[in-house]
C-alpha cells in the first residue's frame, strides 16, 4: 500500500498516493494544470513555466513540486493566472499564428491554452518586433519540422534521450536565438536518428509533423480507427487517422506514444498501387486475371483431383503468421477437417519452433513468460541472440529504460550491436556456441554456489542430472569453445544469479541453429536455477518476430497440434476436435516447413496452399525452394502483392491487408488484441478468413462465418488459453492468454507459483559444434539478421519510399581484419558464396561484426543471404535449420572463387 | 623537489627557503596582471632583465612578474622592494631610468604616482588614496609573489592553514570554523559557506567532489579572474582544506577559456602543488587524498549557476535545472554530493583557518564578515582591482577610493552587481556594502562588479546594455526569460531610438516583474533588476524619453545639435569637420545645422573654436 498524503488544493481537501506530483495530484482530482513541456512519460522539466502554482504563498512549478503532507496548493490564484498570461503572451509573440492553415488546428495544446487564457491581442508585437523565422526542414524521408512553431518546451529532446536513447535532438544556441536541432545542424538522416516519430508523437503544437500531413485533413476531419500495427510481434496499439481513403497519420503505441519507424510510417505499402486486386490464373505459363468464381473453381478442382489421386498428405499449407488468429484457425481447421491433413506449418518453424518445443518441455509453455512492460523492473536482463534494438524496437526502449533506472545489463552476442553500448557485460561467442556458454554460466552459478537452492528443491526436477552435466563447462574450457573470456563470463554468471528480478530476453540467434532447442532448454535451465521465473520481471522471454506468429502458433498452424498447443496424437483431443467440427481428423503429426520443401521436391507433396508466406526468400537454400515449388502441380498463394512465390503459383488470390479486415493479433507478450476494418480492400481482393471461408464451402465443407467474432467464439471454445477471450471483452487493452473463463483477467506472467508442466524440468544438453565449420575454402561464419527499416522479405516495407531510402539494398558486414587480409574497401561490391550457392552485393567494413564472422541482413530477395543457408542438417526437435551460423567465402568481383576454376 | 610527507617537512621546507632568500635583496615587482600586460608589462620586465645585466646586476637584483596590483587606470604598476618605491605607468621605454635610479640609490621622477588632488608625487603605495583606504586580504599576496612559484607561496607562510586543518582540526572543527568566521559566498548569493559545507560532509556516499566557480562573466569583473591569476596557490590550499572538511577527493577548478592566464597558472599551480605532496594522494602524509582537474568553460555566462556548471563539467549542455530539485551538495556532479564555491570564497578559507574565525568577524559588519573585492569601472578616475571591508559605504568607495568622477562634477549612480545587479542613484551612495544591506535597496552584492555613472550616463540605454547582454546570455530554456529580456530589450530599444509608445513604461514594468518571478534561474529572476532598479529610481529620464528626449544626451537618435547664431563667429571649421555634408552657411555669418542630414556624431562640437554649438 502507497502511503497517502493529504493536502489542499485550491481548497479543496484531497488525500493521494505520496510521490506524486502536484500536477497530477491536481489532476486526480480534476484540476487541471496547464503545462507545455511536461509529459507523463518523460522526466518533469519544469521549464515551460506554465505549471507555476503557488505552495504555501510561494511559486513552483507544479510538475517538479512533489505532493507533501499539509501543504496547501493554490492553482489559479490572480498572480499564478497573471504569469501564465504574460508567459502566453511572449510565446504567442513569437508564433507565427497560421492556426488557419495549420494542420495541428484543433489538436494544438498552445492553441488550446491561448484560448483558455483568453490571449487576443499580443501587446508585443508591432514593428520593431522580432519573430524567429526559419523555413520548413524536410531533408529526411518522414519528418517535416517548421522551426517556427517549436516553442522550445523540449519534449522532443527529452523523447528522444530519455526514451529511444538515442539523444538525437538538442538545445542549440542561446537567447532568442535558441532552437531545437539535431547536433550541428546536421539533417537527421546524417545522424543517429531512427525515425521512431516519438519526438513528433510528444510535439504539443504543429512544429513536428509527419512529412505527407500538409492538408490533408483537420485533426477533427480525419476518422480514427484503433488496430495493432502489422509488422514485428511487439504488437503495438495503434490508431490510424484517415480521410475517406487514405491512412494519413499513425499515433498510439505503447504509453500512447512508443512507436518504430515501421509502425509509424511504414504503412503506405497498403496504398501501393501494384496491390493485388483481381485473382490471377495461370494460362499456358502466364499469370492471368480471372474472376473469383474462376478462380476458386481452379482452386477446388485441383486439390480435389490431387486428395483423390494421392490421399490428402499430398497436400500441405503454409498458414501465415501475418493473418489475423481467426484466418489461421481457418486455415488449420480448412486443411485438417475439409482436406484431411495435418501439413500445416508456418514460419515459426523458422524462428521460434525449437521455443515452442524446448520451453514446453521445460516449464510447459512456449511462450514469453512476461509482459513488455515489466522488463523495466528488472534488475539484470540478459539479452542473447536477439537484436532487440532493430528487432524489437519497442522492448529495446523498456531495456534502455530498465537499466536508466539501474539494471544490470549482460549482452551475449558475436556482433557489437546497439545495445551493447549501454551493456555492462557484452559476451561474444562464436556464432554456434550458445549451449557451451549457457552451461558455462550455469557452471560458475554452481560452482560459487549462487543458485537458488530452496526454488529447486521446491519447484524443479531433474537437478542432479543437469548439475552433473554442467560440471565440465568450467569458463576456461567454455572459453577455448566460445572466445568468451573466463573472467567475463564469471562476472556475467555473477550479476544474473544474483539479481533479484531476472530477465531473460532471446530471439533467433538462439533458436536458428541445428541446435536449437538444447539452446532454449540451456536457457530455461539458467532461469530454473537461479528462480528468476514464475514473477514479475523475472522469466525468460523469446521475442516473436512477426505481429501474430505468436498466434499462429496459438491457433494450431503447426502439423503437431491443434489450436491451444493440444496434442493432434492425443485421443481425447481429436475426439474433442472431431465432435466439434463434425468430421473425422488424421491422427498422424504432419510435416513441418522444412520437410514440406523437401517432400515436395521428392514428389509426395503435390500441392501447396500458401498465405501470406514467401518462402522463396524466406526459406533455407532458395534453389532447393525453387525446385521444389517448380515441381508441384498446384500451387495457390494467398497474398496482397506479387512476391517471389507468387511466381511459381497457378493461382493467387488477392487478400486484404490488415487495415481492411476485422480480426485479432496475439503478439509476443501473448496479448490478444483487436484489429479493425478501417479501409475497403483494393478492387475485388477479399479477407482471406472469406477466401477460406468460401473455399472450405465449395470444398463439400461449408463453413458460413459472418464476422471474424464468431470464428473468435469458436476458438474460445475450443482452446482452453483462449476460453475466456471474445471480441467484447478485447474493446480495451486485450487481454493476455491464458485466459480460460470469460471473468479471467488474463496472466500477464506465467508459472506463478505453479509451472504449466507441474515442476520446471532441468535438462542436461551438452555442447555439439555447429552444423558447418568453416574451412579453408569457406573460411568465414555467416550469420544473418534484421535491420529496422526492413521487415522480412521487404513485400511491404521494400514498398514504402522512406524505408527504401534508409536500408535500399543488402549489404554484408566484414571486420577490418578479414576485409583487409581479402583485399575488400569499404562499399565495394563483393561475392559472397556457400556450398548452396553465390549471391554480390555491397561490403560494409565495420568491427560490429568480429574477426571471421559476417552479417548480411536477410530480407533481400536481390541478394538473399538463404540462397547461401543449408536445408539440412536440422534441429531434430524443431526441424529448424542453421539459419544463424554457415560456412562461406567472400570474394572480390572479378577474383574468382577456387572451387568455380575448373 | 621532494615530496613533503609531514606538516614538520613543509615548515622545513619553509625555513629553507626562507633561508636562501635575502630580505634586503632589490627586487622590481612589475604587474602582470592582464591589464599591465597589455600596457606592455611584460616588456617592461624583460627591458629590466636587460638593462640590470647590461650594468653586471642580474644577480643582484631580482625582477619578478607578479599578480594584479588593482590599480590598472595606470599601469603598468612596478614597486621596488624592500623599500616599496611605487611607480605607476612604467612605459618599457623606462626601463632604462628605472634602472639607473636604482642604481643611484634614487627615484625614476617621471615614473611616479602624481595625486590627482594635490598634484603632489606620492612614492608609496600606502600614502596613495586608492590604496590606503583598501584593506588588502584576499590581495594581500597579489603583488609580492610570482604566481608561478610555489616556493614564493610557501616563503609567505602557504600552506600553513592546510597543514593546520590536517594535522590539528578535525573536518568538523574545519566546518565549525568556517560557519563561526561567518564566510558568506561571494559569487553573490552570499550564502553561508560554512552551512553549505555541513550539509555536503552530512549527504551519504563515499565520493564527493569540491568545485571552484571561476566563471565569471559579468561584462566589466575581474576580481576571481585576478585572484587566480596573481595568487592560485590560495585558492587551491582553500579547496584542498575544504575538501577535507566535506570528505571529497576529486575537485574541479571551472575556469572560463578567456582566462587563458589564469588557466595556465591554475595548471602550474596544481602541478607544483602535486609534486610537493600538497596535492593529490596522502598529503602531508594526511592519508587525505585529493584530486583537482582544471575545466575550461566555454563562455556561457549562465555557467556560473551551480546546475549550468555541473551540466558542463559533465559534459551536457550549460542549461540550469529548475527549483525544487535536491541542492547540489546532495546531488551535485555525476550525481554526488558536491560543494561549489566562488574563488575569492575559497581563497578566504586558509586566512581564516590560519588567523582564527574572530580575526575574520572583526572585518566587515556582523552580517557580511570580511572584505569583498570589486572591480570599480566606469567614470571613475580610479578604475581597478579593490578589496574593502564589508560595510564601507558606497561613497567611500566611489569618492574614498575611486577618486571620484574622472569627467564631469558627480557621479550620477553606480550599476552594482553586474547584470543581475541594480542600479543606486546617488542619493543611496550611505548605504553600506554588505549583502544585506544591498538587497534592500533593490540591487545585490553580486560578484563584485561596481560601474560609476555619470551625469551624462542614460540609464535607460544602461539597462538596455545589460538587457541586450542577459538576452543573448540566456540559456533558452523558458519562455519569461528567453522571450522576456528579449521583448524587453525590444522595448528599452525602441525608448531610446526614440520610438516609445503610450504604456511602453507599464508594459515593461510589467515584463519585467512577471520574468523576475517566473524565470527558472537566477539570471531570468535577476535579469530584469536593471531595469527595475532604474524604473525605481530614475523613471523621470524613461518618461523624457518617451517624450522624446534623452536627458544625458547620449542617445543619438534622440539629441540634435544647434548652432547659437549669437555665438557663432561663421569660421566654417563645423562645416569643414561635418562628414554628412549637413552643415550650410557663409563665411564671417552664422552656420546652421541640417537635422535630417545630421548623424549626431558630434564631431563639430569638438572642433568650435566659440563653443556656439549646443547638444540639446
Amino acid at each position: 500500500m502507497t502511503p497517502t498524503v493529504r493536502l489542499r488544493i485550491d481548497g479543496q481537501e484531497v488525500s493521494v498516493p505520496a510521490g506524486l506530483s502536484v500536477l497530477t495530484a491536481a489532476h486526480a482530482v480534476g484540476i487541471e494544470i496547464p503545462h507545455l513541456c511536461y509529459h507523463p512519460a518523460l522526466s518533469p522539466a519544469g521549464i515551460c513555466r506554465l505549471c507555476l502554482v503557488e505552495v504555501d504563498g510561494k511559486l513552483t512549478p507544479a510538475c517538479r513540486e512533489r505532493v507533501r503532507e499539509g501543504m496547501a496548493v493554490d492553482t489559479c490564484s490572480a498572480r499564478v493566472r497573471r504569469l501564465r498570461r504574460l508567459i502566453l503572451e511572449l510565446i504567442l509573440s513569437d508564433h507565427p499564428l497560421d492556426c488557419l492553415t495549420c494542420d495541428q488546428n484543433g489538436a494544438c495544446d498552445l492553441q488550446r491554452y491561448a484560448y483558455a487564457y483568453g490571449i487576443e491581442a499580443n501587446r508585443f508585437r508591432g514593428p520593431d518586433h522580432e519573430r524567429r523565422s526559419a523555413p520548413p526542414r524536410e531533408d529526411n524521408p518522414f519528418i517535416r519540422y517548421e522551426p517556427e512553431k517549436c516553442i522550445l518546451c523540449g519534449r522532443c529532446v527529452r523523447v528522444c534521450a530519455e526514451v529511444q536513447g538515442r539523444h538525437v535532438l538538442g538545445f542549440a544556441g542561446r537567447g532568442f536565438r535558441t532552437q531545437v536541432t539535431p547536433p550541428l545542424g546536421r539533417s537527421l538522416t546524417e545522424t543517429n536518428c531512427e525515425f521512431c516519430g516519438q519526438c513528433l508523437a510528444v510535439c504539443p503544437t504543429g512544429a513536428l509533423a509527419p512529412k505527407g500531413r500538409r492538408f490533408a485533413g483537420r485533426e477533427w476531419e480525419l476518422r480514427m480507427v484503433h488496430t495493432v500495427c502489422p509488422f514485428c510481434g511487439c504488437g503495438c496499439p495503434i490508431t490510424l487517422h484517415l480521410t475517406r481513403d487514405r491512412i494519413v497519420k499513425v499515433s498510439g503505441g505503447f504509453e500512447g506514444f512508443r512507436l518504430c519507424v515501421k509502425g509509424r510510417f511504414g504503412l503506405g505499402f497498403v496504398h501501393r498501387e501494384d496491390r493485388l486486386k483481381t485473382p490471377l490464373l495461370r494460362h499456358h505459363g502466364e499469370l492471368r486475371e480471372a474472376s473469383w468464381d474462376e478462380a476458386l473453381a481452379r482452386v477446388v478442382s485441383e486439390l480435389i483431383r490431387i486428395k483423390n489421386c494421392y490421399g490428402p498428405d499430398a497436400i500441405a499449407g503454409l498458414a501465415s503468421a501475418k493473418c489475423t488468429n481467426e484466418e489461421n484457425y481457418l486455415f488449420q481447421k480448412f486443411l485438417r477437417a475439409a482436406v484431411g491433413t495435418n501439413n500445416i506449418d508456418h514460419c515459426a518453424r523458422l524462428c521460434h519452433a525449437p521455443s515452442v518445443a524446448g520451453l514446453a518441455q521445460a516449464f510447459g509453455s512456449g511462450a514469453m513468460t512476461n509482459s513488455i512492460a515489466e522488463i523495466e523492473d528488472s534488475d539484470c536482463i540478459l539479452v542473447t541472440g536477439s537484436n532487440t534494438t532493430e528487432a524489437h524496437p519497442i522492448v529495446a526502449q523498456a531495456i534502455v529504460r530498465a537499466v536508466r533506472k539501474g539494471a544490470k545489463l549482460i549482452v551475449v552476442d558475436p556482433r557489437e550491436i546497439e545495445l551493447a553500448d549501454i551493456a555492462h557485460f557484452h559476451l561474444r561467442p562464436r556464432p554456434g556456441t550458445d549451449v557451451a556458454w549457457l552451461n558455462g554460466l550455469a557452471h560458475v552459478i554452481l560452482a560459487e554456489d549462487l543458485w537458488n537452492k530452496k526454488f529447486v528443491a521446491e519447484r524443479c526436477e531433474g537437478f542432479e542430472e543437469f548439475r552433473e552435466a554442467v560440471v565440465e563447462y568450467t569458463p576456461e574450457r567454455v572459453e577455448e569453445i566460445t572466445g568468451i573470456p573466463a573472467a567475463l563470463l564469471r562476472e556475467a554468471a555473477r550479476a544474473y544469479a544474483r539479481a533479484q528480478r531476472g530477465t531473460i530476453i532471446y530471439a533467433m540467434g538462439i533458436t536458428q541453429h541445428t541446435t536449437g532447442t538444447d539452446n532454449v532448454l540451456a536457457l530455461a535451465n539458467l532461469a530454473l536455477l537461479t528462480g528468476h521465473i514464475g514473477r514479475p520481471a523475472s522469466g525468460v522471454n523469446p521475442l516473436r518476430g512477426q505481429n501474430n506468429v505468436q498466434g499462429a502458433c496459438d491457433m494450431g498452424c503447426l502439423p503437431g497440434v491443434f489450436p491451444g498447443y493440444q496434442p493432434v496424437t492425443d485421443p481425447a483431443v481429436q475426439e474433442k476436435f472431431a465432435a466439434a467440427w463434425g468430421v473425422a481428423l488424421p491422427k498422424r503429426p504432419g510435416l513441418t516447413a522444412v520437410e514440406m520443401i523437401d517432400a515436395a521436391r521428392a514428389g509426395t507433396i503435390r500441392a501447396m496452399i500458401i498465405m501470406g508466406e514467401n518462402p522463396m526468400v524466406s526459406h533455407p537454400d532458395l534453389r532447393h525452394v525453387a525446385e521444389a515449388l517448380s515441381a508441384l502441380e498446384f500451387l495457390v498463394v494467398l497474398d496482397i502483392f506479387p512476391t517471389e512465390t507468387t511466381e511459381f503459383a497457378h493461382v493467387v488470390l488477392p487478400a486484404a491487408s490488415f487495415a481492411e479486415k476485422d480480426g485479432t493479433f496475439t503478439n509476443t507478450e501473448r496479448r490478444v488484441q483487436r484489429v479493425r476494418k478501417a479501409l475497403s480492400p483494393p478492387g475485388e481482393a477479399r479477407a482471406d478468413w472469406e477466401i477460406l471461408a468460401e473455399l472450405s464451402t465449395r470444398m463439400g465443407y461449408p463453413m458460413t462465418y459472418r464476422h471474424p467474432a464468431e470464428i473468435m467464439a469458436e476458438i474460445a471454445a475450443l482452446t482452453p488459453i483462449y476460453g475466456g477471450i471474445s471480441y467484447p471483452r478485447l474493446e480495451g487493452a486485450g487481454l493476455q492468454w491464458p485466459c480460460p473463463t470469460p471473468d479471467h483477467p488474463g496472466t500477464p506472467f506465467l508459472h506463478a507459483g505453479k509451472f504449466t508442466r507441474g515442476k520446471g524440468k532441468f535438462h542436461a544438453v551438452a555442447y555439439r559444434g555447429p552444423a558447418e565449420l568453416p574451412d579453408p575454402q569457406y573460411p568465414l561464419t555467416l550469420t544473418t539478421g534484421r535491420v529496422l527499416y526492413q521487415y522480412h522479405t521487404r513485400t511491404m516495407t521494400g514498398r514504402v519510399a522512406g524505408l527504401e531510402e534508409l536500408v535500399p539494398e543488402a549489404y554484408i558486414e566484414i571486420h577490418p581484419t578479414d576485409a583487409a587480409a581479402l583485399g575488400i574497401a569499404d562499399g565495394e561490391r563483393v561475392r559472397v558464396s556457400s556450398r548452396r550457392g553465390a549471391i554480390e552485393l555491397r561490403a560494409q567494413v565495420t568491427d560490429r561484426v568480429p574477426p571471421g564472422t559476417v552479417f548480411i541482413p536477410f530480407h533481400f530477395a536481390q541478394a538473399a543471404a538463404n540462397a547461401l543457408i543449408p536445408a539440412a542438417p536440422l534441429d531434430p526437435a524443431a526441424k529448424m535449420p542453421a539459419l544463424k551460423a554457415c560456412a562461406v567465402r567472400v570474394d572480390r568481383i572479378g577474383s574468382t572463387p577456387p572451387h568455380c576454376r575448373r | 623537489m621532494v615530496r613533503l610527507r609531514s606538516p614538520a617537512d613543509l615548515d622545513a621546507l619553509r625555513k629553507s627557503i626562507c633561508r636562501t632568500r635575502d630580505p634586503s635583496k632589490l627586487c622590481i615587482t612589475v604587474c602582470g596582471g592582464t591589464g599591465c600586460r597589455a600596457y606592455g608589462s611584460e616588456e617592461l620586465a624583460t627591458g629590466l632583465r636587460q638593462e640590470l645585466d647590461r650594468q653586471h646586476l642580474g644577480g643582484e637584483v631580482e625582477v619578478k612578474l607578479t599578480g594584479c596590483h588593482g590599480l590598472c587606470e595606470r599601469g603598468p604598476i612596478v614597486i621596488i622592494q624592500p623599500a616599496g618605491l611605487f611607480y605607476a605607468g612604467v612605459k618599457p621605454e623606462d626601463a632604462a631610468a628605472v634602472v639607473r635610479a636604482l642604481v643611484h640609490g634614487g627615484v625614476a621622477d617621471r615614473c611616479l604616482y602624481v595625486d590627482p588632488e594635490s598634484g603632489e608625487p606620492v612614492r608609496r603605495a600606502e600614502d596613495i588614496p586608492f590604496y590606503r583606504k583598501q584593506m588588502r586580504v584576499v590581495l594581500a599576496a597579489n603583488g609580492r609573489i610570482d604566481p608561478t612559484s610555489i616556493a614564493d607561496y610557501i616563503a609567505i607562510g602557504g600552506y600553513q592553514a592546510l597543514a593546520k586543518a590536517l594535522s590539528e582540526m578535525t573536518p568538523e572543527e574545519v566546518i565549525a570554523e568556517v560557519q563561526r568566521a561567518g564566510l558568506r559566498g561571494r559569487g553573490g548569493a552570499g550564502f553561508p559557506t560554512g552551512t553549505k559545507w555541513a550539509s555536503c560532509r552530512r549527504a551519504p556516499g563515499p565520493h564527493k567532489y569540491v568545485i571552484c566557480n571561476g566563471d565569471e562573466g559579468d561584462p566589466g569583473a575581474y576580481m576571481d579572474r585576478s585572484v587566480l591569476e596573481g595568487n592560485p596557490h590560495l585558492v587551491i590550499e582553500g579547496m584542498v582544506i575544504g575538501a577535507y572538511a566535506i570528505g571529497a577527493s576529486e575537485g574541479y577548478v571551472y575556469v572560463r577559456a578567456e582566462y587563458p592566464l589564469a588557466v595556465k597558472h591554475v595548471r602550474i599551480a596544481i602541478a607544483q602543488a602535486e609534486e610537493l605532496g600538497l596535492l593529490g594522494d596522502d598529503i602531508l602524509g594526511s592519508g587525505f587524498s585529493l584530486h583537482l582537474r582544471v575545466f575550461e568553460g566555454a563562455g556561457a555566462f549562465v555557467c556560473g549557476e551551480s546546475t549550468a556548471l555541473v551540466a558542463s563539467i559533465e559534459g551536457r549542455r550549460g542549461m540550469p535545472s529548475p527549483l525544487p530539485r535536491p541542492r547540489t551538495t546532495e546531488v551535485g556532479l555525476w550525481g554526488k554530493p558536491t560543494v561549489i564555491n566562488n574563488v575569492e570564497t575559497w581563497a578566504n578559507v586558509p586566512l581564516i583557518i590560519t588567523r582564527g574565525w574572530k580575526w575574520f568577524r572583526s572585518l566587515g559588519t556582523e552580517g557580511s564578515p570580511g572584505t569583498k573585492i570589486f572591480s570599480l569601472t566606469g567614470n571613475v578616475r580610479n578604475t581597478g582591482l579593490v578589496e574593502v571591508p564589508m560595510g564601507i559605504t558606497l561613497r567611500e568607495l566611489v569618492y574614498g577610493i575611486g577618486g571620484g568622477p574622472r569627467v564631469g562634477e558627480r557621479c550620477k549612480a553606480v550599476q552594482i552587481g553586474g547584470p543581475s545587479g541594480g542600479c543606486l542613484p546617488e542619493q543611496l551612495f550611505d548605504t553600506p556594502i554588505d549583502f544585506d544591506s544591498l538587497q534592500g535597496v533593490g540591487a545585490m552584492m553580486g560578484s563584485g562588479g561596481l560601474v560609476v555613472l555619470s551625469e551624462d550616463s542614460c540609464m535607460v540605454e544602461m539597462a538596455r546594455f545589460f538587457l541586450e547582454f542577459t538576452q543573448a546570455e540566456s540559456c533558452g530554456q523558458c519562455p519569461p526569460c528567453r522571450l522576456g529580456t528579449k521583448r524587453m530589450l525590444e522595448l528599452l530599444t525602441r525608448l531610446t531610438e526614440g520610438k516609445g509608445r503610450p504604456g511602453d513604461l507599464s508594459l515593461l514594468e510589467e515584463v519585467a516583474r512577471g520574468v523576475s518571478e517566473a524565470s527558472l534561474c537566477g539570471l531570468g529572476q535577476t535579469a530584469p533588476n536593471p531595469v527595475l532598479s532604474t524604473l525605481a529610481y530614475f523613471r523621470e529620464e524613461y518618461e523624457a524619453h518617451l517624450a522624446g528626449r534623452c536627458p544625458a544626451g547620449a542617445c543619438r537618435a534622440l539629441v540634435s545639435y544647434e548652432i547659437s547664431p549669437e555665438t557663432c563667429v561663421g569660421c566654417g571649421l563645423c562645416a569643414k569637420t561635418c562628414s554628412q555634408g549637413a552643415i550650410f552657411g557663409q563665411p564671417r555669418s552664422p552656420y546652421r545645422i541640417e537635422p535630417r542630414l545630421c548623424s549626431r556624431c558630434g564631431a563639430c562640437l569638438a572642433v568650435c573654436p566659440t563653443k556656439a554649438i549646443r547638444k540639446g
